[in-house]
């Protein structure tokens, strides 16, 4: 027989400030006019959304401002049914997923809304790699990722 | 290339929910099993290494300081490595490297978690850029899961194949845990409860996923004179190779995922080894999700790419299959992070040195162990044989 030991309680609240940095800054204060702006590599060209000051490969300035398209394609999705998961804005069901910006070079990763979540085969059906969708805005803008509500697909 | 390597003991401790003893007295449980087995004693090592989960999992920061008591540390140098999931396979190269180095000859090395004192879906998130991406990183699970759509979609393999190898590796592992005295879930499994388990994030059921484990590892490296000495029977490092890629997820492809194609070419190029499905005799594969296990048999080069699913479903990877993953049930059935992939390179060792008890694959001289790290950021191999 195991004994049973009592067990103690401790919780950490840590608070933290982060600096944005001329990118990230320019790129959340966009979000708020309903732009999503990229940035473009000096050397290689590749444009990377959201916004960096620098090419991750290159190294080099990535300061050429772009305003993306603000429609693209799945690269990848997963629905998630109902695990809370801790640090994100919705509650399950929800569907994240990879979204390539139409002219960039990276993906882009938001949730996939405006349809019906209750059905996983359902969802599957319609939710397809390649598939065309569109940013959906918040009315109230934050400057903050969720400006953007999801991305909806686009018909036809 | 340094000096020659090789493990010449190993301790894992029960594991499962672990509230009977403190994170110490558990590290405790590792270490003093090392010693018993190999019979050295503390004095004789030269430096010890530590690791675990990002501190969020712990509750306490720097957790080599917290064990440093039964790391038997006192008077002796030691490092941490931190590398998320791929932990354990970092200590056990720090431990490599430092040996290898001609720096040190005896070298304890041990990996622990307790996951189930804080809350693991949490910590992992917090590994997660906190405006961007930690928005849409539904856990572990919503990232295997993305990852497993796209492979599947980029070979063009059908879900039902997909869900028909994934259901193969959940019975067969969950079985195997049975002749595994250390693991954690064993439980005898029909195609029907694994397809119909509950979705966590679609296509991933609760089956498809590994448990929250507390337990620890620690495995002693030694030089070769050390070895000789000590051992009659030790494994050697025959080839490490480790990998990363960019921060953000979608800044690299992780379906011809390169990190983890990248730490088998060192590993294999290092322990010259050309074919490795002829010439290893088994792979402690990390598999915390059983869809991630398919895309890793196709980046270690076990089978050609968008293949793993029909190898799979041939048996090919199984018990008696020509070449057995994860016979101790692997990371799917036991999970204590930052031990997790130390448990992977112990478990090679057992194997090479024909010690792994009612698991053992009969004759395995050559085994393959790996670990992963971050949001698919970090693949990490070592490679250990029989023979010097």
């Amino acid at each position: 027989m195991t004994k049973e030991y009592n067990t103690l309680k401790n919780v950490i609240e840590l608070p933290h400030k982060y600096a944005a940095g001329p990118a990230w800054t320019r790129f959340y204060d966009g979000l708020k006019q309903e732009k999503i702006y990229g940035s473009r590599c000096q050397k290689c060209k590749k444009v990377f959304v959201p916004a960096r000051s620098y090419c991750p490969a290159c190294q080099v300035s990535a300061d050429e401002w772009i305003e993306v398209s603000q429609e693209g394609k799945v690269i990848s999705w997963a629905l998630s049914i109902s695990h809370e998961f801790f640090g994100m804005p919705v509650s399950p069901p929800f569907i994240t997923a990879l979204i390539r910006l139409d002219d960039t070079d990276c993906d882009f990763l938001h949730f996939i809304g405006g349809i019906d979540l209750s059905d996983a085969k359902k969802v599957k059906d319609l939710i397809k790699p390649g598939l065309k969708v569109r940013a959906v805005w918040n009315e109230e803008k934050k400057g903050h990722m969720m400006d953007i509500r999801h991305f909806v697909p686009v018909s036809g | 290339m340094g000096r020659p390597v090789a493990i010449i003991g190993s301790g894992q401790t029960k594991h499962g929910r672990r509230f009977d003893v403190t994170y110490p007295e558990l590290v405790k449980e590792a270490v003093d099993r090392v010693f018993d087995s190999t019979g050295i004693s503390p004095e004789d090592i030269d430096g010890v290494v530590s690791g675990t989960m990002p501190s969020m999992m712990e509750g306490v920061a720097l957790t080599h300081f917290y064990f440093a008591d039964v790391l038997r540390s006192v008077g002796k140098p030691i490092l941490k490595t931190e590398t998320c999931g791929s932990t354990g396979v970092s200590l056990a190269i720090t431990g490599y490297y430092w040996i290898a180095s001609g720096m040190a000859d005896l070298v304890l090395v041990v990996g622990s978690e307790k996951m189930n004192e804080g809350d693991s879906q949490a910590t992992m998130t917090t590994v997660v850029e906190p405006f961007y991406q930690r928005y849409f990183i539904s856990g572990a699970p919503g990232i295997f899961s993305m990852q497993s759509q796209q492979w599947s979609v980029h070979y063009g393999i059908p879900e039902e194949r997909v869900r028909a190898a994934a259901t193969k590796l959940s019975i067969d592992h969950h079985n195997d845990a049975f002749d595994n005295p250390y693991a954690h879930i064993k439980k005898k499994l029909t195609e029907e409860e694994v397809n119909n388990a509950r979705i966590i994030t679609y296509p991933v059921r609760l089956w498809d996923v590994c448990p929250n484990s507390d337990g620890a590892c620690a495995v002693i490296f030694a030089s070769e004179k050390m070895a000789k000495k000590i051992s009659k029977n030790p494994a050697w490092v025959k080839g490490v190779g480790y990998s990363g890629e960019e921060y953000w997820f979608g800044d690299s492809d992780k379906v011809v995922w390169q990190c983890a194609i990248d730490a088998a070419k060192q590993a294999y190029d290092m322990a010259g080894i050309k074919d490795p499905r002829k010439e290893l005799d088994v792979a402690e594969v990390y598999n915390p999700f059983t869809f991630q296990e398919l895309l890793y048999y196709e980046c270690f080069g076990f089978c050609d790419f968008g293949k793993a699913c029909d190898e799979t479903l041939k048996g090919t990877f199984a018990k008696g299959g020509e070449l057995p993953c994860d016979p101790s049930g692997g990371t799917l059935c036991t999970n204590p992070i930052g031990a997790t992939g130390l448990n992977r390179v112990a478990e090679a060792a057992l194997q090479v040195t024909n010690q792994a008890g009612d698991h053992q694959i009969p004759g395995a001289k050559l085994a393959l162990a790996h670990a992963m790290g971050g949001v698919d950021q970090y693949n990490g191999i070592m490679i250990l044989g029989s023979k010097l």
